[in-house]
């Protein structure tokens, strides 16, 4: 069957900030910037994962009539278009610190969990968008017990 | 014409969202109708009325059940005392939290300890995901008379 995921998509509602973002501020990298005439094919990735790209895609016709591009476009801004993205980190603290500085929108400050540390963002549209400090061991469930005793 | 009515209700809901995470990230200070529309950019006026148009329930109602979700998660996770959990999670009394987790939840703070001190599987998930699906929905509206200009 399936070998692996290599696309996957979010609606951005300008192509142009969508790129000063997830490029200027989350260090991401162009795969592909493709003006195809009837619509703009723009794609994203980590510099050290190109085998997984990220579609930054406009809504609008004629792939979508304009009464749905602007329900899709309402959604997103309203924080439920349904896309988003979880990156990983080595070092979560500093990463917040560097996009805070960039004036990147935090919506959760680092905060430790037992699968390891995160915090949440939103992109400039409304989409969410997480990293994650794994924790140096591995990953352990915490049983109820140990959760009320850790309290 | 559609498309700038579009791009002011777009600009609209991407304020209403601002305060929304405002609301989920500082619940536990004092929040006030007035600084949420400050983030929102709105007048006082219009913030109530317009963020009940983007999310269909007003400021108020949002943030006692983010108040709420957050007391039941540290009700299940630790053993902290319930007066420390009410002012933990931004309730500034004892009295009011107990009613309004009640109303909510359907049974006081100490008898849901006493059922679910189990953990919970919402535990698994990266925490936004949990704060917004475990956020209580059911059960009455909540007390928005007493809310008369202020969320907290």
């Amino acid at each position: 069957m399936f070998k692996r995921i290599t696309h996957t998509f979010i609606h951005v509602l300008d192509q142009d900030q969508a790129l000063d973002f997830y490029v200027g501020k989350l260090g991401m990298v162009v795969q592909v910037d493709a003006d195809l005439g009837f619509m703009r094919w723009l794609t994203v990735s980590l510099p050290d994962q190109p085998e997984l790209q990220l579609g930054l895609m406009l809504p609008g016709p004629p792939a979508y009539d304009d009464a749905t591009a602007e329900q899709i476009r309402e959604l997103v801004t309203k924080g439920a278009g349904g896309g988003g993205v979880i990156f990983e980190t080595d070092d979560c603290q500093r990463t917040f610190e560097q996009l805070r500085a960039a004036g990147v929108e935090f919506t959760q400050e680092p905060t430790k969990r037992f699968y390891g540390t995160d915090c949440a963002l939103r992109d400039p549209f409304g989409n969410p968008i997480r990293f994650t400090q794994p924790p140096d061991g591995p990953i352990v469930v915490p049983s109820p017990e140990e959760l009320r005793a850790r309290g | 014409m559609l498309a700038l009515m579009s791009r002011a209700i777009e600009e609209r809901n991407r304020r209403m969202l601002r305060a929304r995470d405002t609301m989920d990230r500082a619940f536990a200070k004092p929040l006030d109708v007035a600084a949420l529309a400050r983030v929102a950019h709105a007048s006082p006026a219009h913030f109530s009325r317009q963020f009940r148009a983007t999310f269909g329930e007003t400021p108020h109602r949002y943030l006692q059940r983010r108040r709420v979700e957050r007391a039941m998660e540290l009700l299940r996770e630790t053993m902290d005392p319930v007066t420390e959990i009410c002012f933990d999670v931004g309730f500034n009394s004892l009295g009011t939290f107990s009613r309004t987790f009640r109303e909510i939840v359907g049974e006081s703070p100490s008898a849901y300890r006493a059922g679910r001190g189990g953990g919970c599987e919402a535990e698994q998930v990266p925490a936004c995901w949990a704060m917004a699906w475990t956020r209580p929905a059911g059960r009455t509206a909540v007390s928005e008379k007493r809310a008369a200009g202020s969320v907290a």
